[in-house]
């Protein structure tokens, strides 16, 4: 460990351990959280190693106060996080809706179990992609990522506080259980090594026409914090620029709801990163995100030794879905085959891209384990008849 | 107007208007509010403290007490229903050098809110809490909360209320809260004082404020215009400082005890963290 | 100013005396500065502003003390007291 006590070197360890590691080494110094399987080690990690780098550990009532608490801690200028799983993740949209519209940067964790309500604590699932996406009320735009190990874990936590920073935005790291549990290699760079991305500051004084809200060319606002003197106003309700209330303008709601969707949705070419095998001139191709993404590689694997030719596309952001790319390859393929640990949810959204000039081949499962591989390789053989 | 108003100096500035903000006056609240007056009595107090006003963060909840944050010219965070306090204590842990003043309803800080009230209180989080019990939610058009009084009527209580109201600085004081006081909107130099104690002591402070809401509350129960609902709650007010908080419980007639209740000191959430790191 | 009881340094207490400033397109009539002014100084007028309330005016100049109640009183920060030179 180097003095200040971020870590570094090669390790072995748990996915939400190393999640934990990795928001230490991308700078998060709050954590706000409430115990809940699978994520609990991460609070554990946190409330350990946060008063060992300087930062600052609270256990919250429920997850509601936990949300709440790392979006004021943003708005102290902290980088925060908060890690839970479905049930906490139900509790949490209202205020995930308040960070969107507040634009406040952080990141939420959410190591998902099987469910519905408290479904299989213990196991993992992949059911919380669409809430993800949609879980809080109104219309808006949501960044999220999905590891598919626990180094993926680290190095993906650190991205998301990059994106969260860099578009002023809550971003959710979607893991699993699996992920979460599984202890693998995990290697922690230099910090010289780990590129950061700070959110952008007001670059006029305070009472010379800053307007917190009133966006860079990127759709970006850059932002002042409680404490600068900006004297800044931030509300939930409907706001202009100043950050002040207007409830009743119809057109204040739609410059606001444009812009914070465009905000995402223009910037999709850097937010979205997807990870290729072989899908350049595939017959079908594999859509994966988190730990399904490996179990589809041995199926995979085993239809090429077969002759089949199999590409596979690892979502490594699910959100905003990589639209585009789906749309290119549909005319392409035979097939699209979706494996995930749900009765079809990213499924539905590469349908949807695919409009019909490409079969899309949901491998579903309910949860509590993963993709048994010959499931996915009798979904490879139908795809290419 | 075409006469003059009698030995009156007509003014475009108020002494206070460097910390309001003057492009959201005049407020939303009624004529007769009490929420006018009380944020008068914050700001007074707010300049008597000679804290570092860059450095005071105000967090409001929803309702009618809610828009207070918009419109006081400081750092101010208009948050979710009932998760102000929440939210003011990761500003707090966020920023230890920030003042962060709660300023929020009744029904948003203990029914939505309870369960973070009394979790704050039980921390010591370093926190001022002015709870603006006007006996109902005002701003959705008057229905029952948390702090009604029993018999009492409201647009959802049109029988009369069949719940037994919180005491809210018993709830306070049981919770852990280490300044506890309570006064009506009419006692403004008291009121500005325990505002300014509670802003100068470290810890959970809970300033209630009993004030008139005569569009709602005040008509559904015949309490007559603003002035006299406003007038009725301070001379029902008994001063009974150092009470036992459990004996101050509100009903919708009779005596209102108000007073500065509890004042201890015992280590904060951020003391005993402070004391832990390595 | 009658006094029941003549206190010893009476010759030396002045008296504060104010002056009532008004920023009457605040006011929204409500009534509290009138109705609780110690000194009974102020008196609801019969005009109107913009937003057709009645504003209060001055009943007698030289009863307001400057205590400053109706500014801490008044809801709408439309009312202020400033001090002038007092008597003795």
């Amino acid at each position: 460990m180097s003095n200040d006590g971020v870590l570094q070197g090669d390790f072995f360890m748990d996915g939400d351990t190393a999640c934990a590691e990795g928001a230490i080494c991308a700078g998060c110094r709050f954590f706000g959280g409430y115990p809940i399987t699978p994520a609990t080690e991460i609070a554990e990690r946190m409330s350990r190693r946060l008063p060992q780098v300087g930062g600052t550990y609270i256990q919250m009532e429920d997850e509601i106060a936990s949300i709440s608490t790392v979006l004021g801690a943003s708005w102290a200028g902290v980088r925060a996080m908060t890690a839970t799983s479905g049930p906490g993740f139900s509790l949490m949209m209202e205020n995930l809706g308040l960070g969107i519209i507040t634009e406040t940067p952080c990141v939420l964790v959410n190591v998902q179990r099987g469910g519905p309500s408290t479904g299989m604590p213990t196991l993992v699932g992949q059911g919380d992609m669409m809430q993800a996406r949609w879980g809080s009320h109104g219309h808006y735009e949501i960044i999220a990522l999905a590891p598919s190990s626990p180094q993926e874990l680290f190095d993906l936590t650190i991205r998301a506080f990059n994106l969260a920073a860099k578009y002023r935005t809550p971003v959710l790291v979607m893991t699993d259980e699996t992920v979460g549990h599984m202890i693998e290699r995990v290697i922690i760079p230099p910090p010289e090594e780990i590129e950061l991305v700070y959110r952008r500051r007001p670059t006029v004084p305070p009472d010379d026409g800053y307007l917190p809200f009133h966006a860079d060319p990127d759709g970006v606002p850059p932002m002042a914090c409680a404490g600068d003197g900006y004297r800044i106003h931030v509300t939930g309700l409907t706001h202009d620029e100043k950050g002040y209330p207007d409830t009743v303008s119809v057109e204040t709601q739609r410059q606001m709801v444009e812009r914070l969707i465009r905000k995402i949705r223009d910037n999709r070419d850097d937010i979205i990163e997807l990870r290729e095998d072989q899908v350049e001139g595939a017959d079908v191709v594999v859509v994966a995100y988190g730990i399904s993404a490996r179990t589809a590689a041995r199926p995979v694997r085993i239809a090429r030794e077969m002759g089949l030719k199999v590409g596979l596309l690892k979502l490594v952001t699910v959100w905003p879905f990589a639209e585009d790319r789906i749309r290119e390859l549909a005319p392409a393929v035979k097939a699209f085959v979706v494996p995930e640990i749900n009765m079809g949810q990213i499924a539905l959204e590469v349908e949807r891209c695919a409009a019909g000039q490409a079969q899309t081949i949901l491998v579903p499962h309910a949860g509590g384990g993963l993709h048994a591989p010959d499931d996915i390789l009798e979904a490879l053989r139908r795809a290419v008849q | 107007m075409t006469e003059k108003l009698t030995d009156v100096v007509m003014s475009k500035q108020h002494p206070m208007d460097n910390l309001l903000r003057q492009d959201r006056l005049p407020h939303i609240w009624c004529s007769g509010c009490g929420l006018g007056t009380i944020l008068t009595c914050f700001v007074s107090a707010l300049i008597k403290s000679g804290l570092d006003l860059q450095k005071v963060a105000v967090v409001s909840g929803i309702g009618c007490t809610g828009r207070a944050a918009g419109y006081l010219n400081l750092d101010g965070f208009h948050t979710t229903h009932g998760r102000a306090i929440p939210f003011a204590t990761g500003l707090k842990l966020g920023n230890p050098e920030l003042k962060v003043v709660v300023i929020s309803g009744d029904g948003d800080l203990v029914a939505i809110g309870g369960n973070h009230f009394i979790h704050a209180a039980r921390r010591n989080m370093d926190l001022t809490v002015i709870c603006v019990n006007n006996f109902n939610y005002g701003m959705t058009s008057g229905q029952m909360g948390p702090t009604t009084p029993t018999d009492a009527r409201t647009s959802t209580s049109p029988y009369g209320n069949a719940e037994h109201p919180f005491n809210v600085p018993y709830l306070a004081a049981a919770s852990g809260a280490t300044y506890v006081a309570r006064w009506t909107a009419l006692h403004v130099r008291r009121l500005e004082r325990s505002i300014l104690e509670a802003l100068n002591k470290n810890g959970f402070g809970v300033v209630e404020v009993i004030s008139p809401c005569p569009t709602y509350y005040g008509r559904w129960n015949k309490m007559g215009s603003a002035l006299e609902q406003m007038g009725y709650y301070h001379e029902q007010s008994v001063i009974q400082h150092g009470i036992d908080p459990a004996k101050a419980d509100i009903g919708l007639s009779g005596e209102i005890i108000v007073g500065r209740f509890v004042d201890v000191d015992k280590p904060t959430f951020g003391d005993l963290q402070r004391g832990f790191s390595q | 100013m009658r006094l029941w009881r003549k206190p010893l340094d009476r010759d030396r207490v002045v008296v504060p005396r104010g002056e009532i400033h008004l920023i009457v397109e605040r006011c929204k009539g409500c009534q509290l500065c009138v109705t609780y002014c110690p000194r009974d100084a102020l008196e609801m007028s019969s005009l109107f502003n913009a937003k057709g309330y009645h504003p209060p005016q001055v009943r007698d100049h030289q009863r307001c003390v400057a205590c400053g109640l109706c500014e801490m009183l008044c809801p709408e920060f439309a009312i202020f007291v400033v001090e002038v030179s007092g008597e003795q």
